[in-house]
């Protein structure tokens, strides 16, 4: 656990937790999936999961949503022991797992309708209920259709609507946007917002993408390996890490000795060699640094192909917490428009 | 118990909206009965017989004569004329035809004389169907020719007067019973077996666990719409192949009592057996790998096809615990033998115990988690 995460979090439970979670461990045989994991989220908060696929993020939320056993320690949701309590828990709170759950046969209605009688809607309450998720979701045209003739944004919608139908407290999303395109995904982010805002909800979700982390929690736990790494706000996190800027410079030609003269000009906290010629360079001055630089290379002959300067990003906090990429992000904007970059995988 | 009535309520939308499950699940026992029913219900006719005459005496014609009216009225063989007694015998091995009659030297002599004559027969009893049929045909006429020409006044032997129950059952009735089971049984499979892991690979079930439904309404919910879905195929299959077959004993309202409870049951019963081998498989390919061991494993023991007192032990005892023993038992019972309640009460007993059992067994067995 990191400085950060100490200072911001752990034990010190915030007055209305919404969700406490205690020296967690979930073992598989030898394999320990989750590692003595601690954090609480109050309520009202987004709360985002980060990690790489098979971080142990997905093991978390479904041992906080009563999918699978808890091994060690405690998670308290709505102020039920999941262990304990599970019936009670399941009450408290909507999931949205990754796998798509609504039946593809039925009708968006149908399949809200027979949640709400799973979660013991009362029948006078249960056209009300759909009517206004349905309208939450922006699907109120569509509730007649079956969801298998429905795109993948809109059946994600589905999923959501389904998991607020019973006017849950607490709202957890594993992994909301993934497989989704661009547009929809920025539709369903705005769309938690808003229902964060309407419903007074609580979320906790999980995601592999920076920019939905960055844009919709208030606070970010980065998991790798079962273990949490990092803790705070994106703001906090971003801090948190050395140099204000993120300078990628790619050179025509590839010398050992760039490694060495990049790591010596001004401001420089790290330099990581990506692929032949393609540096990553942190700094504490994105200008002085790339102004230095152009400088060097037109003494020592050298062509730059390609370079732009960016601030510190979630990315950028991952690789230093966890000393790798994230495989599964988009491409970030960046200042100046970045060729491909040799060597590196599509 | 409104949650368990909401999965009902899913599984029976999810089964009407998609029709495929309900004709897939009849289409098959249909064509069974259809195709079987017609292939192995029929008499063997227009088989090819050698005749060796090496007699050409007067009784050797009263045999032809008797093989002629064979070939023109029954019609289970015509003659062909051999001279050469190997050439039949080798043309009976390789499949030119279908058997051959000898007729030595000196069998008119031997059967004025009354000294012990005989007639040859050769057959390919590689085939027992067309072997028995023509070996049954050959003593009858030979049963015909040892008659005396003038019968007796009073009767010396001993003879068996036959009383048969039932008017005469055809193969395509006799199926019939069989046939309901299986599409009973491919109904549960496919409803209860493919479908449900189905189901759970796709995230389904992870959708119902996350709510408050308790074990036993997961469990009950699933298996009462899975019962529902296997009733509705044996109701259907029960009126079009008793149609198909000419049985218009189900239109009287007691057999219909009679069938409605035994087709209940045994949803009951395979749809419990379904659940309890399914509750913790989670990949789709196992049901479908299992549908042909469990269909062999299942059918062909209850006595469906052949009588379960011909099997050795170890079959039997399969049988005594196979709930299409019991199905088919109860079926022929109603169907074919008009018995009554008292004919299926142990049928329907064993099939309701054999379904409450293996449910009891399954329910601690299913996961309430992933």
């Amino acid at each position: 656990m990191t400085a950060v995460a100490n200072n911001l979090d752990q034990n010190a439970k915030p007055p209305t937790a919404a969700i406490a979670v205690e020296h967690i461990v979930k073992r598989y045989g030898d394999f320990e999936a989750v590692k003595d994991v601690n954090f609480s989220v109050a309520e009202g908060e987004i709360f985002g999961l980060l990690g790489p696929n098979g971080a142990g993020k997905s093991t978390l939320i479904r041992m906080m949503t009563t999918l699978i056993p808890i091994t060690g320690g405690k998670a308290i949701i709505a102020g039920h022991d999941v262990d304990k309590d599970p019936d009670a828990v399941r009450r408290m709170i909507g999931v949205i797992p990754q796998a798509l759950t609504s039946d593809p046969d039925l009708t968006v209605e149908e399949n809200l309708n027979i949640y709400a009688k799973l979660y013991s809607v009362p029948r006078a309450q249960r056209e009300k209920s759909v009517n206004e998720v349905l309208e939450a979701v922006d699907l109120s045209k569509w509730r007649g259709a079956q969801v298998k003739t429905l795109s993948g944004g809109m059946r994600r919608r589905v999923e959501i609507a389904r998991g607020l139908v019973h006017n849950p407290r607490i709202f957890f999303l594993d992994e909301p946007t993934t497989g989704l395109d661009p547009v929809s995904r920025i539709a369903v982010w705005e769309m938690l917002d808003k229902l964060r805002a309407t419903r007074n909800l609580t979320m906790l979700l999980t995601t592999h993408y920076m920019e939905e982390a960055d844009k919709l929690c208030d606070r970010i736990a980065i998991v790798d390996h079962g273990t949490l790494v990092a803790l705070g706000t994106p703001q906090q996190l971003k801090q948190n890490v050395p140099g204000a800027n993120v300078v990628e410079v790619h050179f025509e030609r590839e010398t050992p000795e760039w490694q060495g003269r990049l790591e010596k000009l001004d401001g420089v906290t790290s330099v990581q060699a990506e692929s032949a010629g393609f540096y990553r360079i942190l700094t504490s001055s994105g200008s002085k640094t790339t102004m230095q630089l152009v400088e060097l290379a037109s003494q020592l002959g050298e062509t730059v192909t390609s370079l732009s300067v960016q601030n510190t990003t979630l990315d950028d906090v991952f690789v230093h917490y966890t000393g790798r990429q994230l495989r599964d992000e988009q491409v970030k904007p960046a200042a100046f428009t970045m060729p491909p970059r040799p060597g590196a995988q599509p | 118990m409104n949650r368990m009535l909401a999965i009902i309520e899913r599984e029976m939308r999810k089964f009407f909206r998609s029709p495929t499950l309900m004709i897939m699940s009849l289409m098959m026992p249909i064509l069974q009965l259809v195709i079987m029913g017609n292939a192995f219900g029929g008499k063997i006719v227009g088989t090819r017989v050698a005749v060796v005459d090496y007699d050409h005496g007067p009784q050797a014609v009263k045999i032809r004569e008797a093989f002629d009216s064979i070939a023109v009225n029954v019609k289970t063989f015509t003659t062909v004329e051999y001279r050469d007694e190997n050439q039949a015998r080798e043309d009976v091995r390789t499949g030119k035809i279908d058997g051959a009659v000898i007729i030595p030297e000196q069998y008119s002599r031997r059967v004025y004389a009354h000294d012990a004559p005989r007639v040859g027969f050769v057959v390919d009893n590689s085939d027992q169907f067309t072997s028995g049929s023509l070996e049954s045909e050959m003593q009858l006429v030979v049963n015909a020719l040892s008659a005396p020409a003038i019968q007796p006044r009073l009767a010396t032997s001993i003879a068996l007067k036959v009383v048969e129950l039932y008017p005469y059952v055809n193969y395509m009735k006799f199926l019939l019973p069989a046939t309901i089971a299986l599409a009973m049984y491919i109904s549960v499979m496919i409803g209860g077996g493919m479908l449900y892991i189905d189901d759970k690979a796709r995230g389904v079930h992870e959708g119902y666990l996350v709510t408050p439904i308790t074990k036993f309404e997961l469990v009950f919910g699933l298996n009462t719409a899975g019962a529902i879905k296997a009733t509705l195929s044996g109701i259907c299959l029960t009126v079009i192949g008793s149609l198909m077959a000419g049985l218009g004993v189900i239109f009287h309202p007691m057999v219909l009592l009679e069938l409605l409870a035994l087709i209940l049951v045994t949803s009951i019963a395979f749809n419990g057996m379904m659940f309890l081998l399914m509750v913790r498989v989670d990949d789709p390919l196992v049901p479908r790998a299992m549908f042909g061991v469990l269909n062999t494993l299942l059918f062909y023991p209850s006595g469906a096809m052949y009588p379960i007192a011909a099997f050795p032990a170890w079959l039997r005892a399969i049988s005594v615990v196979d709930p299409f023993t019991y199905c088919i038992h109860g079926f022929k019972a109603i169907l074919l033998k008009d018995g009554g309640f008292a004919a299926i009460q142990f049928d329907l007993l064993f099939l309701f115990v054999f379904g409450i059992g293996t449910l009891l067994i399954a329910t601690p067995l299913f996961k309430r988690t992933l």
